[in-house]
């Protein structure tokens, strides 16, 4: 790959979403400005906003790469994805705008009245966020190797640099402006070179994907092994439920439907990302495939998790080749700028509201200002996960991410779903859902990080946990409220009033904390 | 209701125009009026609540209806590929079943579930202001 073309590109991608964030630093002035732009995202914008921030690493790299090396099985990842959307949309999209609270923290407390709730929702918020950053880190150091040669540690820090100048400076307002502008880069930087491989390989005649030595016979089948694993009707499975019922339980997702002016506001927004996320889907694919074509064996040194910034050079070399190779080397960094944006948002604002803010004023003696605290918690938000891509071995983007994935699911998706339709969730059968699924989805997710491959039945259990690690976060849930109907928080009426009813009522709504 | 209004009723019972009385009557205030459903939900009355409750189920039947066509759909799918192993080959005009329904027709399928999620939601909401808000 022609590194002055790529580099080009990255750089250009990186001072562009600079520049939209300090035009937006001009209209943040206030707290409110900072958190959730006012409130004044119109849906469409907000819907580019929110495609923008979740189509990560894992959608512009980690698909094609799942695609070309185990097959059609790992298309349900971008479907999982996309559903997840519309799951969230039926169950909670009305429900958390009108809930009027501005992270999943204030939520829980608005719900629960608990402020140990809170505590404990901040916690997890923190851990899905690193562990959902850790992909996005080490993406971007693969892309910027592949392109510069470059050790993997300088992508990670490049990006670690732009999201902390970007964020600790504007917030969101400038962040909502930056990731909807993400979005249709994204969208251009992907589909504009799919286009002309695709031309060229029906030029070419349309050949056949070709299969490299000891690759699955049935790579284009469905059930074919799900990438070498035991049991893939169960992982299929399991994958579906975790992608589908974790979208909602993702910090830097929820964050966003604050920025909506009401509930039928946050619906409509939810219908233009399902829109907006279902035309991007349909490329990566495409990728995985042709490289099956025009590059059965990986080149040296390139990881499948790559095959996308290294396709182009190898179906029509020379110039056009590379030039097409930097457009998608901007856009990948497109996809790990704005998601590690939109999570360090989320990350830093609960560490900066939950854990940090009390010190930071006994410390200073109340003199540090509340923009100061958010800036330092910015830097701690993206410090953690940087290091863990030193100590933590790569497993595949779209793998991380889908854990990630099955730890939201298995917390915050209990929570939100009962919290909105049930009226018998007690504090104390929360925390227990809370905390048994948060325990079952996080050590499912250590052993396999730090294990390696297991076989057989382990493996797939431990592997893809949401299967059995959500039914169970909910079971609890429901049990130990039912057990004890004296923690159902006082409220509960006029809180389902608050979040059920639309906004052109007159009625005495509970009122939001904070 | 004043003792001269019936008074005079009663002196004229046999002219139907006064039938005009009740037109007049309309902007009198009645019991409902003073009492409109949204004070019903703020002192969460039975009543209240009834409706509140009415207003929720109808919300999740919409939602979990949903989103069985949704799991029906979908988690049909690898049920349908593992029972009947041919259909994981077969081909509709050169491309592979599978791949064209997995890879492309997800996505108009789930946005158009998604729009009439969001029509029908917005209707509920629409009657039960109509009902809870009516002066």
């Amino acid at each position: 790959m022609n590194t002055v073309y790529g580099l080009t590109a990255i750089v250009a991608v990186c001072i562009v979403t600079l520049a939209v964030g300090a035009f937006g630093l001009r209209l943040s002035r206030t707290t409110s400005d900072f958190y959730v732009a006012g409130r004044t995202v119109t849906p469409y914008r907000n819907a580019s906003a929110i495609g923008g921030e979740y189509l990560s690493a894992a959608s512009f790299l980690g698909i094609a790469g799942l695609v070309y090396s185990s097959g059609f099985d790992m298309l349900w990842f971008p479907v999982g994805y996309t559903v997840g959307y519309v799951v969230l949309l039926v169950l909670v999209a009305a429900p958390l705008r009108r809930s009027g609270a501005y992270t999943l923290p204030d939520f829980a407390e608005a719900r629960l009245e608990s402020s140990r709730i809170r505590l404990l929702s901040s916690v997890l918020v923190v851990a899905i966020g690193w562990l959902y950053l850790l992909p996005q880190l080490q993406g971007a150091g693969l892309a910027l190797r592949v392109v510069t040669g470059a050790p993997s540690w300088v992508g990670s820090l490049v990006v670690v640099v732009v999201v902390i100048a970007n964020v600790a400076a504007g917030g969101m307002r400038s962040i909502t402006l930056v990731q909807a502008m993400q979005y249709w880069l994204k969208l251009t930087a992907i589909a504009i070179p799919a286009f002309v491989l695709l031309g060229v390989w029906l030029g070419d005649g349309a050949p056949a994907p070709q299969l490299a030595d000891g690759a699955g016979v049935h790579w284009a089948e469905p059930l074919s092994g799900f990438g070498g694993q035991d049991h893939p009707v169960y992982v299929t499975y399991s994958t579906m439920l975790a992608l589908a019922l974790g979208t909602m339980g993702l910090p830097h997702v929820l964050v966003r439907f604050y920025t909506n002016p009401d509930g039928r506001a946050a619906r409509r927004t939810t219908l233009t990302v399902v829109a907006l996320l279902g035309v991007f889907y349909l490329f990566p694919p495409v990728y995985g495939v042709l490289g099956r074509v025009y590059l059965p064996e990986l080149p040296e040194g390139v990881r499948s998790d790559s095959i996308v910034l290294a396709l182009p050079a190898a179906v029509v070399p020379g110039t056009l080749g590379e030039l097409l190779s930097a457009v998608l080397a901007g856009g990948a960094f497109a996809a790990f700028l704005s998601t590690a944006s939109g999570l360090t948002m989320s990350v830093a604002g609960v560490l900066d509201q939950d854990l940090l803010r009390g010190r930071l004023n006994r410390l200073t003696g109340e003199d540090s200002t509340v923009v100061q605290g958010f800036r330092l918690a910015t830097v701690l938000a993206m410090l953690v996960p940087y290091a863990a891509t030193h100590l933590v071995e790569p497993i595949g983007l779209a793998t991380t991410v889908g854990l990630a994935f099955a730890v939201a699911g298995s917390t915050f998706c209990p929570l939100l779903v009962l919290g909105s339709w049930w009226r018998g969730l007690s504090t104390v059968g929360a925390a227990a859902g809370l905390l048994s699924g948060g325990f079952l989805a996080a050590g499912a997710v250590l052993i396999t990080m730090l294990a390696g491959p297991i076989d057989g039945w382990p493996g797939a259990l431990l592997g893809q946990p949401a299967a059995w690690t959500i039914p169970i976060a909910f079971s609890v849930a429901v049990i130990v409220s039912l057990a004890t109907p004296g923690y159902i928080p006082l409220h509960t009426s006029r809180t389902m009033v608050r979040l059920h009813t639309p906004e052109d009522l007159q009625l005495a709504r509970a009122p939001g904390h904070r | 209701m004043t003792p001269g209004r019936s008074a005079d009723a009663q002196d004229r019972p046999s002219r139907p125009v006064r039938v005009r009385v009740t037109s007049s009557r309309r902007d009198a205030a009645t019991r409902r009026d003073l009492r409109p459903l949204t004070r019903d939900i703020d002192e969460q009355t039975d009543l209240g609540e009834l409706y509140m409750s009415g207003l929720m189920s109808a919300q999740l039947r919409l939602a979990l209806r949903v989103l069985a066509f949704g799991a029906v759909g979908l988690g049909g799918l690898p049920l349908l590929f593992l029972l009947v192993p041919e259909t994981r080959a077969l081909e509709i005009g050169n491309v592979p079943f599978p791949w064209l329904v997995l890879g492309v027709l997800v996505y108009p399928v789930a946005l158009l579930v998604a729009r009439y999620y969001v029509k029908q939601s917005e209707r509920i909401e629409r009657e039960f202001s109509q009902v809870v808000g009516r002066r």
